[in-house]
């Protein structure tokens, strides 16, 4: 299993992740080869194995719909890079042009 | 000889109940010893001395007002200090999980488990060293410095959690709480030639435990000795209904009276004990088995078959999540920010520049694992295998009532060993993952040395909900062997 330059842009970008040429080239050798150790994974048959998500048991968790006071908003901002009217401040999410 | 920082956790809230001396004379001679040793251990990241101080000055009241009343319990460890590693909130105090990327960020509120220690009356003094994210086996991945083991300061502390361990086994706190998702408490307990405890998936809440690898983190302790261990995990554990993952069972009892350990059946896995293992620390294992055969326990073989597959499953499924758990960390909700003209942007540069590569490594790998046309040969494959690993254990508990087996192939290694070979890191887990995949118990107690003088560690895995009884097989083992007194030499150096 090895991956190419093209398919490491490919995965930096849907992880939004700026990566130097550099990274790149090194991320390519890494994962190629922890991709090549775990492909010793496909030898075990596992047509009639179920796949496990979570070690507990499948149940529902509810909990009583009732109101609880929550932690104040300016608490919860205070961390922060750019607020404004009590809200996270982002750049433009569409560019124009 | 500091004698306050020498004792064991029982003891100082012994001597803390009986006025021997007081919480602020405890806080400051583990202040102390902090500030003489931490040039050269670097276990912390952050500490509050003074909020400490001032706790221990409020917990003296209570501790005096109660012996002179004698009336009203008070909380159990009332006025005790401990460290933290620094992927659990603790209110007010800064919250890095060791990543560049949180170096701002003040927590409004406290974990769980913290919450619960902090009722029981402890002191935090700070917060402490791990791999980025809890992404390691060495804490060389901090993004602040790395940890350096107490017994011999070139080799690692092991990780994530080697603040805590290096903390603990150095006396700059007598417990501490850590994390682990693929070994990161057993593993640097064992390096450390301490106590540690993996409890239960699902038996601690990580309600504010900065999120890995959702379906494998656990938080729990260690302590110098097994009982005092329990004592923290029997505080910490329980329902939480902030954190769904965390089971509806009763509290947990743990009696640890006696030694005798008649009728206790131990299974001893042939896939631990393998060609490539450091002699010394299988002679150590055997030996400790041993030990508790002489104590009444039957021991016999076991195979857990789907062994060598822990580590490709564990290195799929963790990244996996962790791939979704990060992407939070973007930049827009907490310090510190890269700026760009468009959001895309400011997602790129803050994640690309303040992420260190173990972490960028496992959200790649996981973003491929996870991505299309990679999905079911990879995530999906490994969580059919998973299903083979948790069975293997399922089946060996219907004859045994815990596993013993080694914690690592190998003691501390050196620092920078494997910084270019991160495959060569990944093999140092193979005998820690397993637990994380099944959701198993895991109980860590240091049981030799090597011929280098590092400590060897022992690892005991049950049944899910089944630490009481790796608790009572450890504390047997403790009552009956010394190497959990034994302390590194720099302790003693430090102080000439």
């Amino acid at each position: 299993m090895s991956l190419t330059l093209a398919e490491v842009e490919h995965i930096a970008e849907l992880a939004r992740l700026a990566l130097s040429d550099q990274e790149k080239a090194r991320f390519c050798e890494q994962l190629s080869d922890i991709l090549e150790y775990a492909a010793r994974l496909q030898a075990l048959d596992t047509t009639s194995i179920p796949p496990t998500a979570s070690v507990l048991p499948e149940r529902s968790v509810l909990r009583a719909d009732e109101a609880h006071p929550g932690l104040p908003v300016q608490e919860l901002l205070r961390n922060a890079p750019k607020i404004e009217a009590g809200q996270f401040c982002v750049p433009p999410v569409l560019e124009l042009d | 000889m500091n004698t306050i920082t020498g004792l064991t956790l029982s003891q100082l809230v012994h001597g803390l109940r009986t006025g021997d001396f007081s919480s602020r004379e405890a806080v400051q001679a583990y202040l102390e010893q902090i500030e003489r040793l931490e040039p050269n251990l670097h276990a912390f990241i952050s500490l509050a001395p003074e909020q400490a101080l001032a706790q221990a000055d409020i917990a003296d009241s209570r501790l005096a007002a109660w012996r002179k009343s004698g009336e009203n319990p008070i909380p159990p460890l009332l006025g005790v200090p401990m460290a933290i590693k620094d992927v659990l909130c603790v209110a007010g105090l800064r919250c890095t999980a060791g990543s560049r990327i949180l170096e701002n960020f003040i927590p409004p509120f406290s974990a769980t488990a913290v919450e619960r220690l902090l009722e029981a009356g402890i002191i935090v003094l700070g917060k402490t060293n791990t791999d980025e994210f809890a992404m390691g086996s060495s804490t060389e991945n901090s993004g602040y410095w790395v940890t350096h083991n107490p017994w011999n300061l070139e080799r690692v502390p092991g990780g994530s959690s080697g603040g805590s361990a290096a903390a603990v086994a150095a006396d700059m706190a007598p417990a501490a709480l850590g994390s682990d998702t693929g070994g990161s408490i057993r593993q640097p307990a064992a390096f450390c030639g301490i106590s540690g405890i993996k409890p239960t998936y699902g038996r601690v809440s990580r309600y504010g435990l900065i999120a890995y690898g959702s379906s494998l983190d656990c938080v729990g302790a260690f302590a110098r000795q097994v009982s005092d261990v329990a004592l923290i995990y029997s505080l910490i554990a329980g329902h939480d209904e902030r954190d769904a993952t965390s089971m509806d069972y009763p509290k947990p009892q743990v009696n640890l009276n006696g030694k005798d350990l008649k009728g206790l059946r131990v299974g001893i896995p042939d896939e631990y004990f393998i060609a490539g293992i450091q002699a010394e620390v299988e002679a150590s294992v055997r030996e400790a088995i041993q030990v508790l055969q002489t104590l009444g326990a039957a021991v016999e073989r076991v195979s857990l078959p789907h062994t060598e597959y822990a580590l490709p499953v564990y290195y799929l499924i963790a990244p996996a999540e962790a791939s979704a758990n990060l992407a939070r960390f973007d930049g827009i909700r907490y310090e510190p920010r890269s700026e760009a003209e468009s959001m895309w942007g400011v997602f790129y540069r803050t994640r690309g520049e303040r992420f260190g590569a173990e972490v960028k490594r496992r959200i790649m790998l996981g973003t491929y694992a996870l991505s299309a046309g990679y999905y079911d040969a990879y995530y999906g494959q490994a969580q059919k295998v998973r299903t083979l690993i948790k069975t293997d254990f399922e089946q060996a508990f219907e004859k045994v009532d815990l596993i013993a087996a080694p914690v690592a192939p190998s003691t501390a290694f050196p620092i920078g060993r494997h910084s270019d070979d991160p495959l060569a890191m990944y093999l140092e887990d193979i005998f820690t993952l397993p637990a994380n995949l099944a959701g198993v118990p895991g109980l860590v107690f240091p049981v030799g040395f090597d011929a280098n003088g590092l400590p060897v560690g022992m690892q005991l895995m049950g049944p899910h909900f089944g630490e009481d009884i790796l608790f009572k097989a450890g504390h047997a083992y403790q009552q009956v062997t010394d190497w959990h007194q034994r302390k590194p030499p720099l302790i003693d150096k430090a102080f000439t």
